[in-house]
């Protein structure tokens, strides 16, 4: 071996190579995406449940508002009805946010992945981009098809809501929006937990056994759990009619933002800081 | 090149690894070398950033891994061939660690020629078998072309002819200058292709040294002697200084502490007829079993001498 050859391949010609970019860890998360089954049947069980169901719930409903009492009429939310089948759609999306990380934990990929992108938090925040991006796209076409389909099964049973209706639009492409955040904090909570069972209990306690807890609590307690719940917080985005003791959708919305960034950063000391 | 200086890693109360220091040079093949739990892996897990030192510092081509602009075409490294996501293909495995760190689509499909994997490269990782995975691991590990290679016990699971394959690769890659570092719990392994080596035994470093080196200066030379008058060459050597193993046949001794040339000369000064005298060095195994035992973590009953 001589000296030359060795510094063919030293330290000085290697410098030349391009520096990894975010957009190639990027690229690098979408690969990981959709190259595992889970997250096609994650993804069909969201779009079948929130329009299926949606349109199950909407029939229902719409044949039950003549025998409704009159407060019943009085609250009767079209919009609200075609979009139930969402909200339940909703848990696919945090298993697989949860999923996309702490199975690179539990199958030890993390640390595969980290050797390729020693700079932990483009692997954070290259996985939580790429998810929250699939989550919106899919989630807004899912709450638009469930709204339409939702709307036409309700005309001519009870009243319908249309687009241009007040709050309506805003509820409706506001409930792409409320996943694209569901799908941040999933994907914050398993880098934070890294065990998918812990993490996706964790995450169902926070989106039903908390909140449901909090309605059995006396009002002084439960008023402001339920106006600042973080996700009870985020669905006024979703909802046209404002009930009392809840927040106004954007600042609502804002409150589910702000906690996610706070579980967000949390998550993504602790990558940088942990030995994985 | 890889330079550790003054590494120390503590789990709580454990020390994992203490005080080592080291540095591997490009060009040959370095074995990294120590039994089950001697701070191998832990050391590897450092030099490539998984781990935090507790104390000192490993750097990589100059720089903490961490800071390596694209870490891919610096090292490649094999820790654990079984930490891939079991249901992503063969090939998607490899395209997402290569999209990372810009490497293009072609170069993965190179890689899984050269490990002899193009026919499965779209099956799902988890019916590999382990020589299959662990031919996958080195797969990645070649992606970025790199000049630095890491590779944790990577015969594991492997049958003779990829194990035969792994000795063949690890030479090759030495010989086009890269630096290559692999770590073994199997000395004989070692022997067949390690040019250097660097022992660890309970965190500490024990040898570094070159393998030839290594065999001279840490196995007892002795010589094996048959003599229907052993027991007389016996005393004879003893009265020299030399030590004197008797064995249960009562014709057979065995010397240390005097070669062969001279246990010869000193029968024949005396009269003494050998039937046998055989120069015996310990071979590498037994080289290495007697520096780590005093190091070894989890001993079985019996084992110490």
């Amino acid at each position: 071996m001589t000296d030359a050859m060795i510094a063919l391949t030293g330290p000085d010609d290697r410098a030349a190579f391009p520096a990894s970019t975010f957009a190639d860890v990027l690229r690098s998360e979408w690969t990981k995406l959709r190259s595992v089954r889970s997250t096609f049947w994650a993804l069909t069980v969201t779009v079948v449940l929130g329009i299926g169901l949606g349109a199950v719930i909407s029939a229902a409903a719409a044949h039950g508002y003549a025998r409704s009492s009159a407060s019943g009429k009085l609250s009767w939310d079209p919009t609200g009805v075609s979009q139930a089948g969402v909200a339940i759609a909703s848990l696919a999306i945090v298993v697989l946010g949860v999923l996309c990380i702490s199975s690179e934990y539990s199958s030890g990929m993390i640390r595969t992945s980290l050797i390729a992108v020693p700079k932990r938090g483009r692997v954070l925040a290259a996985k939580a981009l790429v998810f929250a991006g699939v989550t919106f796209v899919v989630g807004e076409v899912t709450c638009f098809v469930a709204f339409f389909a939702g709307q036409a099964l309700i005309s001519g049973h009870a009243p319908h809501a249309a687009l241009g209706d007040p709050g309506v639009a805003r509820a409706v492409a506001g409930g792409g929006l409320y996943l694209a955040a569901l799908a941040v904090l999933s994907v914050a909570a398993g880098a934070l937990l890294r065990h998918p069972a812990a993490a996706i209990a964790s995450m169902i306690a926070v989106l039903l056994v908390l909140p449901g807890i909090a309605q059995a609590l006396p009002d002084s307690w439960r008023n402001p759990v339920t106006e600042f719940w973080p996700t009870q917080a985020g669905t006024q985005l979703t909802s046209v009619n404002h009930s009392a003791h809840t927040l106004q959708p954007w600042p609502g919305f804002g409150v589910m933002c702000l906690f996610t960034a706070i579980v967000y950063a949390i998550a993504w000391t602790l990558l940088d800081h942990r030995d994985a | 090149m890889i330079e550790a200086r003054g590494l120390v890693k503590r789990y709580g109360s454990t020390m994992a690894v203490s005080d080592l220091s080291f540095s591997i040079r490009p060009g040959l093949v370095t074995g990294f070398l120590g039994p089950n739990g001697a701070g191998k892996t832990t050391t590897m897990r450092m030099i490539l950033g998984l781990d935090a030192p507790t104390q000192g510092s490993v750097t990589v081509a100059g720089r903490s891994y961490r800071d390596l602009p694209a870490p891919m075409r610096e090292v490649g490294a094999l820790l654990d061939a079984k930490a891939l996501h079991g249901g992503r293909r063969a090939r998607d495995h490899l395209l997402c660690l290569a999209q990372s760190n810009g490497i293009g689509r072609r170069r993965v499909d190179e890689v899984l020629r050269t490990v002899g994997l193009e026919d499965v490269a779209r099956r799902r990782a988890k019916g590999f078998s382990m020589g299959m995975s662990q031919r996958l691991g080195i797969a990645s590990a070649l992606l970025g072309d790199p000049a630095v290679l890491i590779f944790d016990e990577p015969i594991n699971g492997l049958d003779p002819d990829g194990i035969v394959w792994v000795r063949t690769l690890m030479r090759e890659l030495a010989a086009e200058g890269r630096t290559v570092l692999v770590s073994s719990h199997l000395m004989s392994e070692m022997a067949l292709t390690a040019d250097h080596l660097l022992v660890i035994g309970k965190g500490r470093l024990i040898a570094d040294t070159s393998a030839d080196e290594f065999v001279r200066s840490s196995s007892q030379q002795s010589v094996h002697v048959r003599s229907p008058q052993a027991a007389e060459l016996a005393a004879l050597c003893r009265q020299v200084g030399a030590t004197v193993d008797a064995g249960t046949d009562p014709d057979v001794i065995e010397i240390t502490g005097m070669d062969s040339a001279e246990a010869g000369k000193l029968a024949a000064a005396h009269g003494i007829a050998l039937s046998e005298l055989i120069p015996v060095r310990a071979s590498l195994e037994e080289a290495f079993m007697e520096l780590t035992r005093d190091s070894v973590e989890y001993q079985a009953a019996g084992a110490t001498r």
